[in-house]
């Protein structure tokens, strides 16, 4: 397992950092304006990073510190970069995430927003505030993006009466992934609180005004309620111990359910089975057709793509997805790799594997593109899975990249990736089969017009 | 009550030009929480040092730093591609608690043994500002253990704007400066300061001076090489491009030196012309002044027909500039006049007060000016004044797109190469294929327009 060389510099990172995650989560509830307590670069790259994928405007507020502030505190800027927001904004949630700078300065942000909350907090139109810790040195935008997850739900949720309501957290997932997820819910006619949904606020309509906040997100009423809910379900395999659903669990009682990313035939199966479960309501046959239709579109497209090597970069849970579904499809993983460090991906790959003829693959935390790239080209590889961020390598080695997850920023469309379901499953097949068809295809002397 | 979208603090940076007398505030700090689209002093030294393609860039600082600025300029080398990797040290907690030094240390020696690059420059980001990790000392140990100049970058992203990020740079490249052999250098020669040779634009500004005899030595910083840099001393001209991004070191140069400078645009047909003149006229050289207008001559013999097609299409359409160096936006203003197309917005996100006092001077009445402005102002000018074009960066893009407005992206991200005659003639078709475009018909914008 450890192949894999221990470098102290890091080359072209497998990763982003943790404010980033924690901006994207607030981005998709209903009302709410991302804030960063930091100085202004941060807020700004990000923004850029963010809008390079989903070509959609993202408003992230900074309280834009500046070198005073550095020396003794950003809790006045944070205030008055709230009162700003609000006036500008009018929101009805604040989402504040810390950066490195403010952690090591060691600003208290839940004591500064509570001495804001007593001096402005009578104010009719004052909006929540919700805070989370991301310190930029500690974790990956998952973690960031996880955090900001928990922290709404412990900060706003409440228990109370039972309710049928499903609480769904996805995870970080692409706006086709999160309409498929609502889409489905309403197939079942199960009512459901997915939190965080970006699905509008980030893959928006053409609109004649711009838009103060997006419409969208998950409605703050419904988050209130999440201690309420009969049950949650969570995405991922390599989950933090304490996340949004283990802390509805532990406080109010909601029946936690965690699943793998509903990549591919059986990690879907689980899923809907698990939604089964918990629901009593059966799965509509449109699903069971879509089931039908992917198993058969595989058995006409197996032969292009058997025994096609592979390497899977990104996020841990996407990749776990990925590799189960390639297991499912002929192709071998041979190299997992992901800049985070979960401590649980290895043991997610071999869960997901279980039961497959697919021999383990490799599997690397804490590495980056440099890592990827000495390591591969030691396994003789024909395909490259991830974000965008690995074409420089694909480019360099001849591989095609099927582009997947979290940044696509050199194609079109990235947030209309379709990952889940059994639609997201044939989304995959038939992009990855054409891509080695394709391949095989250029490359070739004869140029053949049938396949 | 109604949102505000212009702050009361902000309503001194934005003018309508006009009878009133005129008074801009600028070079101010960013108002926290009003959504600035300025970055930080870091990302400031990284833009200007980012071109030089045969030295190691290492970022000293968590993640985020390095990863939201790799590959982000369209910077264009001849050679080596160093330049396009992004490097770090990728602080962790421990070394949050514990001081980088050591991780830095290392990280420069694997990465110099590694690449052998001719020096490396080492950025210092907010929390190494804080942790107070000794640069300096660092730097000059590893520049001793391996015999290249390793240069510490004062780039703490809080510690100020983009220009403060510029002056950190100017004052590494000043370090090198002087330390090359001056020996065979031309009496006719420059530096040219201020291009980045997005999309190959430094190359052709090379050929321009060199077909009227002028000798080229260092390119600061497009496609540029640190041994240039180190004799770049040996020229008798600094030709400085740009919104003061490398004015510092010119600067810096003539009280070294005594190298006088120029301030030149090579955007639009007139700045570039300009330009050469200027350059001829300073050399009192009959033959170079000759060769200068023979240069312009023959481009705009070819040029300007092919440009009057699109001055008919385009004329009386209305444009907005919004770029980071209000430099650029005297030259977009004249381009846009000669394209037939009236200006009706122009900002900056650090003009100076001069700057914004030539931007009066050169626009036409009820024009807004506007500094360090925001996603919220730029779309209400682009509603209040029909706007056809709106040029701006990645950050403006979606601004305009969700307006339904066209747009030319005018950044260094860009890769349309726009300097120079023939980029006069590439951002022609860069606005015409834009504005032309069909898709307008079908945005809410213009279908209401048409009801």
């Amino acid at each position: 397992m450890t192949k894999m060389p221990h470098y102290t510099s890091t080359t072209n990172a497998c990763k982003l950092c943790k404010p980033i995650g924690a901006s994207l989560a607030f981005r998709g509830i209903e009302g709410c304006v991302p804030f960063l307590h930091g100085s202004q670069g941060c807020a700004t790259y990000m923004r850029r990073y963010i809008i390079s994928h989903f070509n959609e405007p993202i408003d992230i507020a900074s309280s834009s510190l500046g070198e005073k502030h550095a020396v003794y505190g950003g809790g006045a800027n944070l205030k008055l970069g709230l009162r700003n927001v609000i006036k500008k904004y009018r929101p009805l949630l604040i989402g504040v995430a810390t950066t490195c700078l403010t952690e090591t300065i060691g600003d208290d942000v839940k004591m500064i927003l509570n001495e804001y909350r007593q001096e402005f907090g009578g104010d009719a139109d004052h909006p929540e505030i919700v805070s989370v810790s991301t310190p930029s040195y500690s974790g990956t935008h998952m973690e960031g993006f996880h955090a900001a997850v928990r922290a709404v739900v412990e900060q706003m949720s409440e228990g109370g009466e039972k309710n049928a309501v499903i609480n769904l957290l996805p995870g970080f997932v692409s706006a086709a992934d999160l309409r498929y997820l609502k889409d489905l819910f309403a197939d079942l006619g199960c009512a459901l609180t997915m939190l965080p949904d970006y699905s509008d606020t980030l893959d928006g309509q053409a609109l004649n005004d711009y838009p103060l906040i997006p419409e969208g997100g998950t409605p703050l009423a419904a988050i209130r309620k999440m201690g309420c809910s009969r049950a949650t379900l969570e995405l991922g395999r390599t989950l933090p111990d304490i996340t949004a659903g283990t802390s509805l669990r532990d406080r109010d009682d909601v029946p936690l359910h965690r699943l793998g990313l509903p990549i591919g035939i059986r990690e879907t199966d689980r899923f809907l089975a698990a939604i089964h479960e918990i629901t009593g309501i059966a799965i509509p046959a449109r699903h069971e057709q879509s089931r039908g239709r992917l198993v058969d579109a595989m058995v006409d497209g197996h032969k292009y793509i058997f025994g096609k090597r592979a390497v899977i970069f990104g996020e841990e849970d996407l990749v776990v997805g990925l590799t189960s579904f390639l297991a499912e499809i002929g192709i071998q993983p041979v190299l997992c790799a992901t800049g985070g460090k979960s401590g649980n991906f290895a043991k997610a790959v071999s869960a997901v594997l279980a039961g497959t003829k697919c021999d383990m693959p490799e599997v690397h935390e804490e590495v980056d593109f440099y890592d990827i790239e000495e390591r591969a080209k030691e396994l003789r590889i024909d395909l490259l899975i991830g974000h965008s961020k690995g074409y420089a390598f694909a480019r360099r080695e001849k591989i095609p990249l099927v582009r997947v997850g979290f940044p696509i920023h050199d194609r079109m469309g990235g947030q209309r990736i379709l990952h889940l379901g059994y639609h997201g499953a044939q989304m995959l097949f038939d992009t990855i089969t054409n891509t080695i068809i394709a391949k095989k295809q250029d490359d070739s002397d004869v140029g053949y017009s049938y396949m | 009550m109604e949102p505000a979208t212009v702050l009361t603090e902000r309503q001194g940076q934005i003018h309508r030009k006009g009878p009133a007398p005129f008074a801009m505030e600028c070079n101010k700090d960013s108002l926290a929480g009003a959504v600035s689209q300025r970055a930080c002093v870091f990302c400031g030294s990284r833009v200007v040092l980012y071109p030089i393609a045969d030295a190691v860039h290492l970022v000293h600082g968590p993640i985020g730093c390095a990863v939201y600025t790799w590959d982000i300029r369209g910077a264009l080398s001849s050679g080596p591609e160093l330049h396009r990797l992004s490097f770090s040290t990728d602080l962790q907690e421990i070394d949050v608690i514990f001081g980088g030094e050591q991780k830095l240390y290392k990280a420069l020696i694997e990465l110099i043994d590694r690449h052998h690059p001719k020096a490396a420059f080492v950025y210092s980001t907010c929390i190494v500002g804080i942790i107070g990790d000794d640069l300096e000392a660092v730097c000059k140990k590893v520049s001793a253990e391996k015999s290249i100049p390793v240069l510490p970058v004062q780039s703490e992203g809080f510690k100020g704007n983009k220009r403060e990020g510029y002056t950190a740079a100017c004052k590494a490249m000043a370090r090198l400066v002087g330390t090359g052999d001056i020996s065979g250098i031309s009496k006719y020669s420059i530096n040219i300061l201020g291009d980045f040779n997005l999309a190959g634009e430094i190359w052709l500004i090379r050929d321009y001076f060199n077909r009227i005899g002028i000798e080229v030595v260092a390119n600061i910083t497009g496609d540029g090489r640190i041994d240039d840099i180190r004799r770049a001393h040996g020229a008798s001209l600094n030709v400085v491009q740009c919104s003061g991004s490398t004015m510092d070191l010119a600067r810096m140069m003539e009280k070294e030196y005594g190298i006088p400078s120029l301030r030149v645009s090579y955007f639009g047909v007139e700045d570039m012309a300009e330009s050469l003149y200027e350059v001829a006229r300073f050399f009192k050289v009959p033959a170079i002044m000759k060769k200068a207008r023979e240069v312009v001559r023959e481009e705009l013999q070819t040029l300007l027909p092919e440009l009057n097609r699109y001055k008919k299409a385009l004329t009386g359409k209305k444009a907005a500039i919004y770029v980071g160096g209000a430099f650029k936006a005297f030259s977009l203003v004249k381009a846009f006049r000669l394209l037939g197309m009236d200006v009706v917005m122009v900002g900056s996100q650090t003009g100076t007060e001069e700057d914004y006092e030539e931007l009066r001077q050169i626009t036409d009445d009820g024009t807004i000016i506007v500094d360090d402005s925001n996603p919220l102002e730029l779309s209400s000018f682009l509603k209040e004044k029909n706007v056809d074009i709106f040029v701006g960066g990645v950050k403006e893009r979606p601004i305009a797109y969700k307006l339904g407005v066209a747009f030319c992206d005018h950044n260094h991200e860009r890769k349309e190469m726009l300097a120079g005659f023939q980029g006069m003639l590439n951002f022609a078709r860069e606005v015409h294929g834009s504005v032309m475009s069909p898709v307008w018909g079908f945005v809410p914008r213009r279908e209401n327009a048409n009801d």
